[in-house]
């Protein structure tokens, strides 16, 4: 993965950085044009994203504000009137008589929202701590690399299970429903930076000795010139393909954190709480408090994985 | 050969060497854990408390030592598999955990046999009949099957198999048989039935993986001149299925399913949190819901021992096997 994107970088006439840059979108938009999936995949995850951004607007309530609530709404089917009330509700209500179909659009609010977090802190940390390692090398690349190869020891979901417990138990006993969602972040992001700082680090090993690095050097620049408005342009294409692969894989692992009880609390419901809830709900045949926040969810990752599957293709030039 | 041997014994040096430093920073993350966060006293002691009670409570678990002190006394009741007090159930961890060991041990075997088994079998279909019907449904439905996230088919498999159609349990380990300390569920009926849901949540992801990894090997392999001659000198295809190409997918088939093995033990948290079996995965995610500490920490220190060693012994057993890996390992 790290040789790809500076084998098409090298092939690339010189230019200045805002050709290549016109260049390369055009190119990636052309093949975007082409390709059925990634189109279908993009509308999808847009109108997700979209859906959720502007949840206030198009959820018919809101779920958490306690004066809209009827309790004597709860588990009414979905499209069928309530027996008591009368209301009527697209996708149903859930056991205290709110609305699933905005419960998932705020839901999946959450869910996005720690999903973008998680991963923005996971680039930027990985991209901080790659640039150090390759650039300067030596003792600091030794520990940096050694830190990323004991926690590749481990899988990522027990990475996050662990900083959660450990964020959770350094948080006040009355903070932590309020603080669940950044230490979510937290856990999350921590867990997946390794591979941003292997790519980066890869990829930066193979700029420094470039002349344009060389030159800037001479100039004056200072290193930390030199990596951020010289090196890291060049090597964003493939932090941006992982992060977007990344990003369905934070969306499962928030996901999966909440559903198993050490993620977003019930007061900040994301997808994976709303899953948690609805399975107690499974035998007694309320399907649908569990059935539709479990195919968002699907959706979404699937929507977003398959955007990231087709972007690695499209940037590959050895596909080409 | 000196050299080559001295070569694989550097390799064998180097690679104990980083396995003892990923015990020794886990051991010191296990042990920060425990000093830093969260006050136990604080944990164990409800609301009615005496200054007496919290006083007698520190000196117990050893909190009024010094941060060295209560370090080395860490280490050396680590060592002996000693990991303290459990905040929550006040009972030595190390008790809790081998109550627990059993159910997640039987758990994580039955998946592995039922990911191996299956993988195999299905891997070896799906290579020899590649444009097969059959193979090409197998290979699609695999790809949903990857993207699933394990707890959705867990509650799929409940909501087929237990809501639905009332054949399995779906939730516990039935009745289980005590053998000395040891407690089975592979003794009574209902145990068995138990185990279904659970080790085919759980294997899922590990079949898929096997199954494609064997399926490209076995592709590989047929393309090769000796599988040509043996069909030339009029072998049988299951001869040479089997016999020929199978055995030749072995190697990184075995790698795969050692470092998996590891994996099965990590995911076991979320199937035994779907089917509330009572392992150690449910045990550790209870542990994090309470902050219990000690618990979390032994539960680290045993997985980061386990996965350390099994990722030691396949590299070696690995570069044993391909030369080329001693000299390019970092």
């Amino acid at each position: 993965m790290t040789d790809q994107p500076n084998a098409a970088q090298s092939s690339l006439p010189p230019a200045a950085p805002s050709q290549l840059r016109r260049a390369m979108d055009s190119d990636l938009f052309y093949a975007f044009r082409r390709s059925p999936v990634a189109m279908v995949s993009a509308m999808g995850a847009a109108l997700l994203i979209l859906s959720s951004v502007l949840a206030p607007f198009i959820a018919p309530t809101n779920p958490f504000d306690p004066a809209s609530l009827n309790l004597m709404n709860g588990f009414t089917p979905p499209m069928t009137p309530n027996a008591f009330t009368g209301e009527s509700f697209l996708l149903g209500t859930d056991d205290q008589g709110r609305d699933v179909f905005s419960t998932i659009l705020y839901g999946m609010r959450i869910s996005l929202f720690v999903g973008f977090s998680a991963v923005l802190f996971a680039v930027v940390l990985g991209i901080f701590l790659g640039l150090l390692a390759g650039y300067f090398g030596g003792w600091i690349d030794s520990l940096i690399m050694r830190i990323a190869d004991v926690q590749l020891t481990f899988p990522s979901i027990l990475v996050a299970m662990l900083i959660f417990g450990v964020a959770k138990g350094i948080t006040p006993i009355e903070h932590r429903d309020q603080m669940a969602i950044w230490v979510l972040i937290l856990a999350i992001g921590l867990s997946d930076w390794v591979q941003f700082a292997r790519v980066v680090r890869g990829a930066t090993l193979v700029e420094k000795n470039k002349d344009y690095v060389s030159a800037a050097r001479l100039i004056g620049r200072r290193p930390s010139a030199i990596m951020m408005r010289h090196i890291l342009p060049n090597i964003l294409s493939p932090v941006l393909v992982i992060a977007t692969i990344s990003l369905a894989l934070a969306i499962i692992a928030e996901a999966t954190l909440s559903f198993l009880g050490v993620g977003a609390p019930p007061t900040q419901p994301s997808l994976g709480t709303l899953i948690r809830v609805g399975q107690g709900y499974l035998f007694s045949g309320e399907w649908w408090i569990l059935f539709f926040p479990a195919c968002t969810l699907l959706a979404l990752a699937l929507s977003v994985n398959m955007l990231g599957d087709w972007l690695r293709d499209a940037l590959n030039p050895r596909l080409k | 050969m000196g050299t080559e041997s001295f070569k694989m014994l550097h390799f064998i040096f180097k690679r104990v060497l980083q396995s003892l430093l990923v015990l020794l920073v886990t051991g010191a993350i296990a042990f920060s854990m425990f000093t830093f966060v969260g006050d136990p006293v604080e944990n164990m002691l409800g609301q009615e408390r005496t200054m007496e009670d919290v006083e007698r409570l520190r000196s117990q678990l050893g909190l009024d030592k010094s941060v060295p002190v209560q370090y080395f006394r860490f280490l050396t009741e680590a060592v002996q598999g000693n990991f303290g007090v459990s905040y929550r159930q006040g009972r030595q961890v190390s008790v809790i955990l081998m109550e627990r060991a059993p159910a997640t041990l039987e758990l994580a075997a039955l998946s592995a046999l039922f990911a191996v088994a299956l993988g195999i079998v299905l891997g070896v279909f799906t290579a020899i009949r590649r444009d097969g019907f059959a193979a090409n449904f197998i290979m699609s439905t695999s790809l949903i099957g990857v993207s699933l996230p394990t707890f959705l088919i867990g509650i799929l498999l409940i909501y087929l198999f237990s809501v639905t159609l009332g054949w399995l349990p779906s939730f516990g380990r039935g009745d289980v048989v005590h053998i000395g300390s040891w407690t089975t569920g592979f003794l009574t009926e209902s145990g068995l039935k138990a185990l279904i849901l659970p080790s085919i949540t759980l294997g899922l992801y590990q079949m898929t993986l096997i199954m494609r990894l064997v399926r490209s090997e076995m592709l590989e392999v047929l393309r090769q001149d000796y599988i040509r001659f043996a069909r030339a000198r009029g072998l049988s295809d299951r001869v040479i299925n089997f016999r020929h190409a199978l055995k030749n997918t072995m190697v990184p088939v075995i790698t795969v399913i050692g470092l998996q093995l590891g994996a099965i033990i990590a995911f076991a948290i979320i199937t035994e949190t779907v089917f509330q079996w009572p392992g150690l995965g449910l045990l550790f995610i209870n542990a994090i819901q309470f902050v219990d500490i000690p618990i979390m920490a032994a539960y680290l220190m045993m997985i980061s021992v386990m996965f350390v060693v099994i990722n030691l012994f396949v590299d070696i057993l690995y570069a044993f096997i391909d030369p080329r890996l001693r000299t390019a390992a970092k």
